[in-house]
């Protein structure tokens, strides 16, 4: 006899649950058709311009021929030396505000002013750094600048994720250190930063397509329509000089050049994109490595 | 008659095969020890029967469990009927996020229709289950409050309760003692006892006088291998099997 047979009661939620799944799928469809899409729409418009060339040579002919290397190295530079700023700081600050801060009400206001900062839009960013970097530090409209800006806009972000990685490192740990006779930094360094970094390492990876993708930053305060760089060398730009950035070119051809072939801005999303993947699937990759090796 | 009978049992994790060829038979409202050191399988073997396993990726089963007659890894055998008739109480105890009341009405509201399940019978249902586990007196007042505010005790004994409105025929304890104190493990010992002949109880404990007290058959496993099992007492005074002497004299870890 069975006793475990389908009731009809068993049966509704069968039925409940299979169009419960089925939704789940519908919606995920629903996303991905459009990011095909919009991904393949690109690539096929942007294919005439796919070429070696268009990653190695400037613009000519007022942007209208020619590649994006200029844009393509100052976006490389941009997104390096923000990063560089952003991560160090933003983790120590994290470290600090979980690890060594007392639970008293300033802190807790602090910790809320962090995710206030993670939602501020980027022109408000934009706007603290003309002032900051370029007017007040006198660094001028400069790579620095930008890159400092986009640091700024990133950092919080950067503190926000590490701190959930650090808190989901168990107190236990922690304690077996203290039991030991750790101090708290030696703590930090050889147990809650190795167990947290696959975290950190995410919440980093994020802030990289930010960095490459954000344009009213860099607008204001270093990126320019034009630049002429010297060809063949991998470091062209020096810190005090503008730039041309990826986000910047693909905004000024679509809106302020006119007679560009379609291809050419297609093309630069495809490249900007395919930066952002190509940063994203290192950065995966290590995270994968770091797991894999017990952590 | 058994309510739990498996044949030729083998359970693979990937590569590592936990359970090799388990032919186990289990009496029908008695209480059945699963005694072995650690690593030895029968947390997986208790975790077999109800097939709460199976969302292990990697997992693989060959044989036969027939629960009530039944072989559970038949295709009509509903998942959902089969852990209702057979509740597990874990190691740990896992109160629901929500209050003493909302736990153990939880699986009511699951299994019974709606027209079923008016205010009258969840707080005779409640009131029940609290009674059958000693627990009416202490919370009664206190029947909203989160579980998780609980004592250890209490929780493991709320884990229990919340089980039994669904009428289950079959219970299994993986270790239901081990976060418990003297006196705790005392009175859940009782509480098995008592259900002597109401309900099949399937006990995985470490500690081989629990085994002795709570259990009228004993069955020891070694790496995956049921080495012996029958009765209790004479698993433990005479052993047939001397890897069996050896656990219960306390020899091998």
């Amino acid at each position: 006899m069975n006793r475990f047979a389908t009731t009809p009661l068993v049966q509704a939620k069968l039925r409940q649950e299979a169009l419960a799944s089925y939704a789940a799928l519908g919606m995920l469809v629903c996303i991905l058709l459009p990011l095909f899409g919009m991904v393949g729409d690109l690539v096929w418009q942007a294919a005439p311009s796919l070429t070696w060339q268009f990653l190695t040579t400037a613009p000519t002919h007022g942007m209208r021929e020619g590649g994006v290397r200029p844009a393509f190295i100052g976006t490389l530079y941009l997104v390096t030396i923000s990063l560089a700023v952003a991560t160090p700081i933003g983790v120590l600050a994290a470290v600090y505000l979980t690890e060594y801060a007392q639970d008293t009400w300033f802190n807790r206001a602090v910790n809320i002013a962090v995710l206030n900062l993670a939602g501020v839009p980027s022109i408000v960013h934009a706007l603290f750094g003309l002032g900051a970097f370029v007017y007040a530090a006198q660094l001028g409209y400069s790579i620095l600048s930008a890159s400092l800006t986009l640091a700024i806009m990133t950092m919080p972000v950067i503190i926000a994720s590490t701190r959930e990685a650090l808190l989901s490192v168990p107190r236990s740990y922690r304690e077996a250190c203290w039991n030991l006779g750790a101090s708290r930094w030696q703590t930090i360094r050889a147990i809650v930063l190795p167990n947290a970094l696959s975290g950190i390492l995410t919440g980093v990876i994020l802030q990289v397509s930010r960095a490459a993708g954000e344009t009213a930053p860099i607008m204001f305060t270093g990126a320019v329509f034009y630049k002429a760089i010297q060809p063949g060398t991998l470091l062209p730009y020096a810190l005090d000089e503008q730039c041309m950035a990826l986000s910047m070119h693909l905004y000024t051809l679509s809106t302020q050049t006119p007679g560009v072939a379609a291809s050419i801005p297609n093309a630069t999303a495809v490249l900007l994109l395919g930066l952002v993947f190509l940063v994203n699937s290192a950065a995966i990759g290590l995270r994968t490595f770091l797991r894999s090796r017990g952590k | 008659m058994n309510a739990i009978e498996t044949c030729q049992l083998s359970l693979w994790y990937g590569t590592f095969q936990a359970l090799k060829g388990i032919t186990l038979e289990v009496e029908q409202g008695g209480i059945t020890a699963l005694i072995g050191p650690s690593g030895c399988g029968k947390t997986t073997l208790l975790r077999c029967c109800n097939r709460i396993n199976e969302r292990i990726p990697s997992v693989r089963t060959t044989g036969e469990i027939q629960i009530l007659g039944k072989n559970i890894y038949d295709a009509d055998v509903s998942l959902l009927e089969l852990r209702k008739l057979a509740g597990m109480v874990f190691q740990r105890p896992n109160p629901l996020p929500m209050s003493i009341y909302e736990n153990i009405v939880f699986g009511m509201r699951l299994h019974a229709p709606p027209e079923e399940r008016t205010r009258a019978v969840l707080d005779q249902a409640v009131e029940k289950a609290l009674t059958g586990t000693g627990l009416w007196d202490d919370l009664k007042d206190k029947l909203h409050t989160p579980a998780i505010s609980l004592q250890l005790e209490q929780q493991q004994k709320l884990c229990i309760a919340r089980l039994l409105p669904l009428q289950p025929e079959i219970i299994l304890m993986d270790e239901p003692c081990a976060a418990l104190d003297i006196a705790g493990t005392e009175s859940i010992e009782q509480l098995i006892r008592s259900w002597k002949g109401v309900y099949t109880t399937l006990i995985v404990t470490h500690n081989m006088a629990q085994a002795r007290r709570v259990s009228s058959h004993s069955a020891f496993m070694l790496s995956g291998e049921l080495v012996e099992n029958g009765l209790t007492e004479p698993l433990f005074t005479q052993p047939k099997d001397p890897r069996t002497a050896e656990y219960v004299s306390g020899h091998l870890a």
